[in-house]
């Protein structure tokens, strides 16, 4: 057990693949001689050589495009998206293609690759480096979309959407990138993509989040303990699709009461999924009405001002209360 | 710094061989054996009949909406030769000639036509990716594709099509360029057929050629007269030869002529003039073929009769097994991951559940068994 940043656990988890599949490849922009800008591919290329990890020219799209082509002749690439509101050059060849490859050619061509896209804000970044547009790529059918939220998971699952045999869009919490450390294991460890977790068990009221937001949201949890005598139960997703719904029902048949908490903004977004089937599957266990804490429905501000635009402790405690006290 | 000029290697190469009047530069002809100029022709004269009878097929309600591919089967019939069977072929929708030639069975091509993903599941064996819509997306898997054969060591290359309009799409111009910096194995042919849907070719860029973009990514570019098998043919073969010997892709422009209508959703008199029409007819690429082949003592009308009857009941018993096709309604969830997630499954219950109400479940069994052979002969 080493204890680690989420920076190292996703660079480790990196390093475990390419060591162990000749046919995984990183792909993107500085990630080799730079070692990416926020140093995730750090010592790879050394490692590894440039066939391996591949300084790509400024091209977002052809970064996804030729990553589909090279999954058609068998190879694994890991793309890396500087910043994920960058990823959009990338939409096009994504829904086109990437996700319906297998369907379109009956199993035949699939893409079993992974686009790392480092997302949220909180971290003083300029224009177009904050936002939180997850729900974006989960509503296309035939892409998965995980969400590490700690360095143990993030190594995890990093390995898992790997060798997945699927398209996965891995959202990574800059904000977690060095906020924090955790034990990590020495040996590679895999999580099921599709399985949330119990972070906090608790009876009062199930509070749902996934990614950067946990943070607040187990700092919530502590104030609803030591202040108002709430005990919540917290659920980190990991992964919106697929949604691990189970244990939600679980949690909310249990508890009867639930807040959602992400960064993205509301309309459409996450909760608003997750909600509609509390409501399809639980309605008659829920004794009060569903709060969501999310963005607003507006473009994050300029980092000066951006802090009161996004979740934090206060408005979660707020919301859980209100919820407890229906 | 002084004001001054920096001198660029700008040129494109150009190549006709085969005239309209059946005529051929005897120093450029790539010779190629009377059995394969037989089996190209064939190819040529299949490809043209089966447009016809799709765009029958279309009028009469028995596929969708249908793009014809008349008068342009050399630009894609040239390449197909040319390539080696296990090389990468990356269409984009008018290269029918080339993807029966290359084996797809021709009923596949009509279930495309004809509203069913398995009209795009490539057959097995072949290094072939289906038709693609989203004009020019097709570039980039195609760099993809040849830059993977580049890194895993294998000496196949990827010859990929685009169309003259697709020459304007962001994807066009970093495929390329990206194929380039890779030094990937790639031949890109543009299928310049002068018009997209309404727009012509000179409304598309004020480049004098498609063939220089070559130049601005570094590249060899060539600009041959895509109606003439035979140059088509030499230009690619040449092409695949410097990719393979890892001299990195060629962009191809094929000047060629939609003869016909951009799919049987539109009307081109609307756009477009009958003498400009009128103009290209004569350059024909099959009528010019016939002539060559009459001219060599290959064809003659009763052997090209011969032939025509043969391929007609190809065709109508393509047509015979298109329309026998029954596909399974529950597939999609099969391919959507490769193990179906739960909330699929969930929905997938949900969709058994409506078929068994609306009556469908009965008509929908069997229908499994009845999926196409995805293997192909031996070529």
């Amino acid at each position: 057990m080493a204890q680690m940043n989420m920076a190292k656990a996703l660079n480790l988890a990196l390093r475990e693949a390419l060591d162990e599949d000749e046919s995984t490849m990183i792909m993107g922009q500085d990630v080799g001689q730079d070692e990416g800008v926020f140093r995730i591919t750090e010592g790879l290329l050394k490692d590894f050589g440039p066939d391996r990890v591949v300084d790509f020219p400024v091209a977002e799209s052809a970064i996804v495009g030729l990553a589909i082509g090279l999954c058609c002749t068998g190879l694994k690439p890991i793309c890396e998206m500087q910043f994920s509101g960058f990823g959009y050059h990338g939409f096009h060849q994504i829904e086109s293609h990437a996700s319906r490859f297998r369907n379109r050619t009956r199993g035949r061509f699939t893409c079993p690759m992974v686009v790392r896209m480092p997302y949220g804000g909180g971290i003083r970044a300029i224009e177009h480096h904050s936002e939180s547009r997850e729900a974006i790529w989960a509503h296309l059918p035939g892409l998965k979309v995980v969400i590490p939220s700690g360095p143990r998971n993030a190594r995890a699952l990093l390995r898992a959407s790997i060798f997945d045999p699927d398209p996965v869009m891995f959202y990574e919490p800059k904000a977690c990138y060095r906020a924090f450390k955790e034990e990590v294991p020495d040996k590679p460890e895999t999580l099921e993509i599709g399985k949330a977790e119990i972070v906090r068990e608790g009876r009062d009221v199930t509070i749902i989040s996934y990614g950067a937001s946990m943070r607040l949201v187990l700092e919530a949890a502590d104030e609803l303990e030591d202040e108002h005598d709430i005990d919540a139960e917290l659920i980190d997703l990991l992964s919106l699709v697929p949604m691990d719904t189970e244990l939600i029902m679980e949690s909310v048949r249990k508890t009867g009461r639930c807040v959602v908490v992400h960064e993205a903004p509301r309309n459409c977004g996450p909760a608003a999924e997750i909600i509609s089937r509390i409501v399809e599957d639980s309605l008659l266990y829920l004794e009060a009405p569903i709060e969501r804490v999310t963005g607003y429905d507006l473009v994050l501000p300029f980092f000066n001002i951006e802090r009161p635009y996004m979740p934090d402790a206060q408005k979660v405690v707020t919301a859980a209360r209100k919820v407890v006290s229906f | 710094m002084p004001r001054g000029k920096i001198k660029l290697e700008n040129y494109v190469e150009s190549l006709s061989i085969l005239e309209p009047n059946g005529n051929v530069d005897a120093k450029l002809d790539p010779k190629i054996s009377d059995k394969d100029l037989l089996k190209l022709f064939r190819a040529m004269l299949l490809g043209r009949r089966y447009d016809e009878r799709m765009l029958r097929l279309q009028r009469q309600g028995r596929i969708g909406t249908y793009g014809p591919a008349l008068g342009q089967e050399a630009a894609s019939l040239g390449p197909a030769f040319a390539m080696r069977q296990d090389d990468w072929f990356v269409p984009s929708f008018r290269e029918p000639s080339a993807m029966i030639y290359r084996g797809w069975p021709i009923e596949k091509l009509m279930l495309w036509w004809g509203g069913n993903e398995e009209g795009a599941s490539p057959p097995e064996g072949l290094r072939d990716l289906p038709i693609c819509v989203p004009v020019a997306s097709q570039v980039q898997y195609g760099a993809g594709i040849a830059w993977g054969c580049k890194l895993r060591k294998e000496d196949h290359v990827c010859v990929t099509f685009v169309g003259d309009g697709g020459t304007s799409e962001g994807d066009f111009h970093e495929g390329l360029n990206c194929a380039a910096t890779f030094g990937a194995p790639m031949v890109l042919i543009v299928q310049n057929n002068h018009w997209a849907i309404s727009l012509p070719r000179d409304k598309q860029t004020v480049s004098q050629t498609l063939a220089q973009k070559a130049i601005a990514y570094g590249i060899n570019g060539i600009q041959v007269d895509g109606n003439d098998i035979l140059a088509m043919v030499v230009a690619t073969r040449e092409a695949i030869d410097k990719a393979r010997e890892g001299e990195g892709p060629t962009l191809i422009e094929a000047v060629t002529y939609r003869l016909g209508v951009h799919t049987t959703a539109d009307d081109p008199k609307k756009y477009r003039s009958e003498e400009e029409v009128e103009h290209w007819k004569p350059k024909d690429p099959l009528a010019r073929f016939w002539k060559y082949m009459k001219k060599k003592g290959l064809l003659d009308e009763k052997s090209r009769d011969a032939l025509e009857e043969e391929i007609s009941a190809e065709i109508s018993a393509a047509v015979a097994r298109a329309e026998a096709f029954k596909p399974d309604l529950t597939e999609p969830f099969y391919h959507c991951f490769e193990e179906m997630p739960n909330h699929l499954r969930a929905q997938y219950a949900e969709f058994q559940a409506y078929l068994d109400s609306a009556g469908m479940s009965e008509s929908n069994s069997g229908a499994e068994d009845q999926q196409l052979s995805r293997n192909i002969e031996a070529y």
